[in-house]
């Protein structure tokens, strides 16, 4: 691999904390900013979520390891951009008024499943590292299977929010079945 | 069956300030004031300025021109209002089909109404119109119509999101006979002293001030009076979540979005949400409509 790759999917990976830059400096956010920032970072979520786990995928489409040496930063990304979503959230929208906020958590259902898959976020974020993968061994392997569910409760949440399915729900939806339907596409590959 | 006070469905503290607010802007109760929106947040003191016409018309919730904010605005520009007729129909002894500029020649006047969006924001906006009964005394009402249905046009070559089956098409919403009859039940024909935008509902618009913006169903082609309740479509698409009242209420919530507080369009982003009020501040004009009524059930 070429030694700039890192760095360029690094600076290509706060493509989001540009536009958000741009639209605040030129007061592009629209009518409703708050909103509008808690949208984009929790849509670039679901979309680094989905892009970390193409990238398994993609090594066996391609034969090449290569893709492999992406996928922490790729994660580390969806755990920041989920952390950003959700800081802005209870900063800006609720201003850290923690009633309604707890009230939001315990009573509707996208809050609550969306606010657990940033939870079970934060394990895999600290066992990221390598040192932590020769720690955690075998089990590093199982803990981090959690992104499948982090990834399932990510759409779910994204569906409940929204009035209809139609249509980035819907999208979303799709890129994970399909890259879901791999794993299990493999699984069976490699038992055989 | 017991009559309910306004005061009583509403919190005594919301009433109180709303209360002193009213009588500060100093206009009696009885003569409907419909240049005033009852807003009460007692730190910010320009709510009562309209939300601008950029906002206005660039921020809509209108799925036949697809499901974005900024899709009607998009999508509407060549959207065809003319030629245009309006059928008032059903529980009537005679219906009758109106052009719309036969319509559009009723007196307007300017109306300043408060627009809360059931996902939990609000807009001030200028409408231009008059009440629907002006509308309604058009025909003869059958005494057993109960209940006034709003169907808009069905023309999926220009409104493209009636191609998929978001919602079942064509939109219909509707009242309760005595909530069209309300004065504030108004007929828009345009907004800003301009006529109305195709994006907000061209030609002709439905719209309730104390309800949901969803119950004001936009580009209307017929009126039915009916004597069973109207299958709305937002009920139809989920009875859990949306009811035929749909009142504003702040004390029931949606199961997605809480109807406590709201977030006023065209504030900064550092500006805080407001406290939603019941009946959106109108309950004074129209908390008579559910006196008896259990609110929570009827949502």
């Amino acid at each position: 691999m070429k030694n700039y790759f890192k760095p360029a999917v690094f600076l290509l990976s706060l493509w989001p904390i540009y536009i958000i830059t741009y639209q605040l400096i030129y007061n592009k956010l629209g009518p409703e900013p708050v909103d509008r920032i808690i949208n984009h970072f929790g849509e670039w979520t679901l979309i680094f979520v989905l892009l970390t786990l193409s990238m398994t995928p993609l090594k066996k489409i391609t034969n090449s390891l290569e893709w492999i040496k992406f996928r922490r930063m790729l994660g580390l990304f969806a755990f920041f951009y989920a952390s950003v979503h959700m800081l802005s959230y209870v900063g800006l929208d609720y201003r850290f008024d923690f009633e309604p906020l707890i009230d939001d958590v315990l009573k509707k259902k996208f809050i609550f499943i969306g606010f657990s898959a940033w939870l079970l976020l934060i394990p895999l974020a600290i066992t990221s590292s390598d040192k932590m993968v020769r720690i955690l061994k075998k089990n590093w392997k199982k803990l981090h299977r959690l992104v499948y569910v982090i990834s399932i409760f990510g759409v779910l949440h994204f569906i409940w929010l929204s009035k209809t399915i139609f249509f980035k729900p819907l999208i979303f939806l799709i890129i994970l079945i399909i890259l879901l339907l791999f794993r299990i596409n493999l699984k069976k590959f490699n038992l055989s | 069956m017991k009559k309910f006070k306004y005061s009583e469905i509403t919190s005594e503290k919301i009433y109180n300030k709303r209360r002193s607010f009213i009588k500060s802007m100093g206009y009696g109760l009885s003569a409907l004031t419909f240049s005033s929106v009852p807003l009460i947040n007692a730190k910010a003191n320009n709510l009562n300025e309209p939300t601008s016409y950029k906002d206005i018309t660039t921020y809509n919730n209108f799925y036949e021109f697809g499901t974005g904010k900024g899709d009607p605005h998009r999508r509407a520009k060549n959207f065809t209002t003319r030629p245009w007729t309006v059928k008032i129909e059903g529980e009537v002894e005679k219906s009758i089909e109106l052009p719309i500029e036969e319509i559009l020649d009723i007196k307007s006047e300017e109306r300043i109404l408060k627009l809360r969006c059931v996902e939990g924001w609000s807009m001030v906006i200028p409408w231009l119109g008059f009440s629907l009964s002006e509308l309604l005394n058009k025909v003869q009402i059958k005494s057993n119509a109960k209940f006034v249905e709003f169907e808009t046009v069905y023309n999926p070559e220009e409104m493209v999101g009636q191609r998929y089956p978001v919602l079942n098409w064509p939109y219909i919403e509707g009242l309760r006979l005595d909530e069209a009859m309300h004065p504030l039940t108004t007929v828009v024909t345009g907004l800003y002293g301009k006529s109305l935008p195709n994006q907000n509902g061209a030609p002709l618009r439905i719209f309730i001030p104390w309800k949901y913006g969803f119950k004001s169903a936009k580009s209307i082609v017929k009126i039915r009076l009916t004597k069973n309740m109207p299958n709305t479509a937002w009920k139809n698409a989920s009875p859990r979540e949306y009811g035929f009242y749909s009142n504003v209420n702040p004390e029931v919530d949606h199961p997605r979005w809480s109807q406590a507080t709201e977030r006023v369009i065209g504030e900064s982003i550092l500006a805080p949400r407001i406290k939603t009020l019941m009946f959106n501040g109108y309950g004074d004009e129209v908390a008579h409509l559910y006196s008896g009524m259990d609110l929570k059930k009827n949502y």
